[in-house]
């Protein structure tokens, strides 16, 4: 079924696309309507325009696709699905998200990524075409972020503090030069041959998405950022 | 050079005549106190192992054992006090953050000891609650400003979702992790039996509570533990934690070791791996930003379920209080600085916060000024240690309380506050299965049903001496309290006369 959003309040948007039995949702003419797909499973979601703040939220198996930006939070504490974002996309995308993918094909703001945790099978991911704002993967507990730096002139495609607090996980980053500054609990070295043989499938769906060729774009120099055991979270502490 | 030496802080006193040497405080005692030395045929004690919880002697059947503060001091001091010197002594040798459980134990004010309560006499004489009806139902939640009619006259239902608690008292959050299965499965049974609610905490819930449902709270943390789509739809509320009273301004870290195969199922994070849950939700710098978490949780529900926000009780709380009410959410909870933890650096336990009483009435008297006292119901926390407490907090506007020092209490917590160690002997704070199994739920719940049921009773018993039979006509009810001792400025924040005016 196709939604007009137009105007409509998000409330009352989101209202009708829950009373909506068809699997396939499409909605035109967003102009930020918050929320949309949130905590939906089995739907299959197509979206034009601009969807707000809270996009596919707690989403739990559904896919959406947007043909515009996103907004900040969007997969904020996302379980299961993916989210396919033509575009750029706001702050604390995939936030505490546990499980399924966000394919963004330009930028991120800050804290893309922060507390991503995995879980059993469950393994979130996160390919981010351009650069990523400061605090990408901060708190980063488990899964994958990849950056592809596009429009990065090889420089190092993320902003300050990255990784700050990273305690799981694994960042992946393609750069010519090596990042500096890195907070004491990041560890980084270059991509072995398994980092690319992970990361493989996920930027093969990027440019699966938006064009492009994975193969071209695996050959050049990728570094991995991973949570140092050594400078843990952990604190000394004594007791009374 | 220095010598890291600490005396012990309790003596263990065994007396030989009664002692038979049946080593049942030598099986009782997860901290190894007490061990049987074979070659003297005798039971021997290390006291500097001892934290005072009193398994050992409420265990002993011969009343053979206490625990004794030592005498042994150093040089008296009012400034520097023992306690003082040993945390530098501590601290020298270890470079460590002094790390305490539960609430606050330093001698600060206590308002609810402060303030008396009213009684009526000849006019408006006093209720007997055995004979007639007296109401302690409540319903939290956001009340409709205005009554609104339908075309045909009849009543639109326009309102929001409520909680209906049977009794005004709620257990307050505590997640599985931080104390045991055990005790969360009787603080879950209890809240089915009273008709009331309990709280999951952050760490997720159990899949074996999910028939509790109805009755549970679920809880949205910085660190999203165990939140997912069902999670959501599981509970009957869904909280979202910004603060605690024990430590505003700190978040919870629970150590890898302590994240065992069902804490990491229940957490939904691989065992071994730290649970961090940072004090700032990195996407809430706003009301509005908060506004955005409280709807985006509605929608996940379909605005069938009320969103508490729950603050510590800090300076600002009032303008807090304010934001919060119109930030969307139904409830708002404030954790007073007495409030209790499984874990807290001691400075912020002890020096971070303010009085639950003094926030209370700050918080109920902003939002009455500005006309949204409707919009949200308010619950507190942060020792609240009997009935009279309870009714104290009613009475300067609060809509119901959160308990959880006193319904570990009722569990069998002697408050040797060493949650931290994670060798609860009660079983209580602890994971160890053979700790964990000395905690009966069915024994558990009961005693937490008493303990409600009996308030409850005293509750009624004191509305009926001041002549009123529902908790509406007590809420916010200030004239039905008098302060004594306190300063007028006290007085003031409180809302309430001296005792004699």
């Amino acid at each position: 079924m196709i939604f007009q959003a137009g105007t409509v309040y998000y409330q009352q948007l989101n209202d009708s696309i829950r009373d909506c039995t068809d699997s396939e949702i499409t909605v035109e003419n967003l102009l930020g309507q918050r929320y949309l797909g949130c905590g939906s499973s089995g739907k299959t979601f197509k979206l034009y325009g601009t969807p707000g703040n809270g996009l596919g939220q707690y989403l739990n198996g559904s896919s959406i696709e947007v043909f515009g930006n996103a907004q900040d939070a969007t997969g904020d504490t996302m379980n299961e699905g993916e989210i396919i974002i033509h575009g750029s996309c706001g702050d604390a995308a995939g936030y505490g998200m546990r499980g399924g993918r966000i394919l963004i094909e330009g930028d991120c703001g800050y804290r893309g990524g922060i507390h991503m945790k995995s879980y059993l099978d469950k393994y979130p991911v996160i390919v981010i075409g351009g650069q990523a704002g400061s605090f990408l993967g901060e708190y980063q507990a488990g899964g994958l972020i990849v950056v592809l730096g596009k429009g990065a002139g090889g420089k190092v495609p993320v902003s300050y503090f990255c990784g700050t607090g990273m305690h799981g996980g694994k960042i992946v980053l393609r750069t010519e030069e090596a990042p500096a500054g890195l907070p004491p609990q990041v560890l980084v070295r270059q991509a072995e041959p398994e980092d690319l043989a992970e990361i493989r499938p996920h930027v093969a769906a990027y440019c699966g998405a938006f064009g492009g060729d994975a193969e071209q774009l695996l050959a050049q120099r990728f570094c991995v950022l991973t949570p140092n055991p050594e400078a843990g979270y952990r604190q000394l502490y004594t007791y009374e | 050079m220095a010598i890291d030496f600490l005396y012990p802080q309790y003596e263990v006193v065994r007396n030989m005549d009664r002692c038979i040497t049946c080593r049942a405080c030598e099986r009782q005692c997860a901290n190894e106190v007490h061990h049987y030395d074979v070659d003297f045929g005798y039971m021997v004690s290390d006291e500097s192992k001892c934290v005072n919880c009193h398994r050992c002697v409420s265990l002993c059947p011969t009343r053979a054992l206490k625990i004794v503060k030592t005498d042994h001091t150093f040089k008296e001091n009012a400034n520097w006090t023992g306690k003082a010197i040993s945390e530098v002594y501590r601290q020298a040798g270890s470079g460590g953050v002094l790390l305490s459980s539960m609430g606050n134990p330093e001698p600060l004010p206590i308002y609810w000891d402060k303030i008396l309560i009213n009684a009526s006499q000849v006019t408006n004489p006093p209720i007997d609650p055995l004979r007639e009806p007296m109401e302690t139902r409540t319903f939290l939640g956001k009340k409709p400003g205005k009554i609104e009619r339908g075309k045909d006259g009849n009543l639109v239902n326009n309102l929001s979702p409520q909680l209906q608690l049977n009794v005004p008292i709620m257990f307050s959050a505590m997640s599985y992790g931080s104390i045991s299965y055990n005790a969360h499965a009787s603080l879950a049974r209890a809240a089915v039996e009273l008709g009331t609610y309990y709280n999951t905490g952050e760490g997720g819930l159990h899949q074996d509570f999910y028939q509790y449902g109805d009755h549970t709270i679920v809880q949205v943390a910085s660190g999203r533990f165990g939140v997912f789509k069902e999670y959501l739809e599981a509970g009957a509320a869904i909280e979202i934690k910004m603060g605690q009273g024990a430590k505003p301004g700190i978040g919870g870290h629970l150590p890898g070791l302590k994240v065992g195969p069902d804490i990491s199922k229940t957490r939904m994070i691989p065992e071994g791996t730290d649970a961090i849950s940072p004090a700032p939700h990195h996407d809430i710098y706003s009301i509005e930003d908060l506004r955005q978490l409280v709807f985006s949780l509605k929608e996940a529900t379909e605005y069938k379920k009320p969103v508490i926000v729950k603050i510590a009780a800090v300076h600002n709380v009032a303008a807090i209080a304010s934001g919060i009410a119109r930030s969307g959410a139904d409830i708002i909870a404030i954790d007073g600085f007495r409030g209790g933890t499984g874990a807290a650096p001691t400075r912020i336990r002890d020096n971070v916060g303010i009085p639950i009483e003094l926030a209370l009435a700050a918080v109920d008297q902003r939002l009455r000024d500005e006309g949204i006292r409707d919009q949200v119901s308010v619950v507190i926390g942060g020792s609240v240690r009997n009935s009279a407490d309870l009714l104290k907090a009613i009475a300067l506007g609060a809509d119901a309380v959160y308990i959880a020092t006193s319904a570990l209490l009722a569990l069998g917590c002697h408050l040797c506050r060493t949650c931290q160690s994670g060798r609860c002997n009660w079983g209580i704070a602890t994971q160890r299965p053979d700790l964990v199994k000395r905690l009966n739920p069915d024994i558990g719940s009961r005693r937490l049903v008493n303990l409600v049921t009996a308030w409850d009773h005293e509750l009624k018993e004191m509305m009926g001496g001041m002549g009123i039979n529902s908790i509406e006509a007590l809420r916010g009810n200030r004239l039905m309290l008098r302060g004594i001792g306190l300063t007028q400025k006290e007085l003031d924040i409180l809302g309430i006369k001296h005792a004699g005016e």
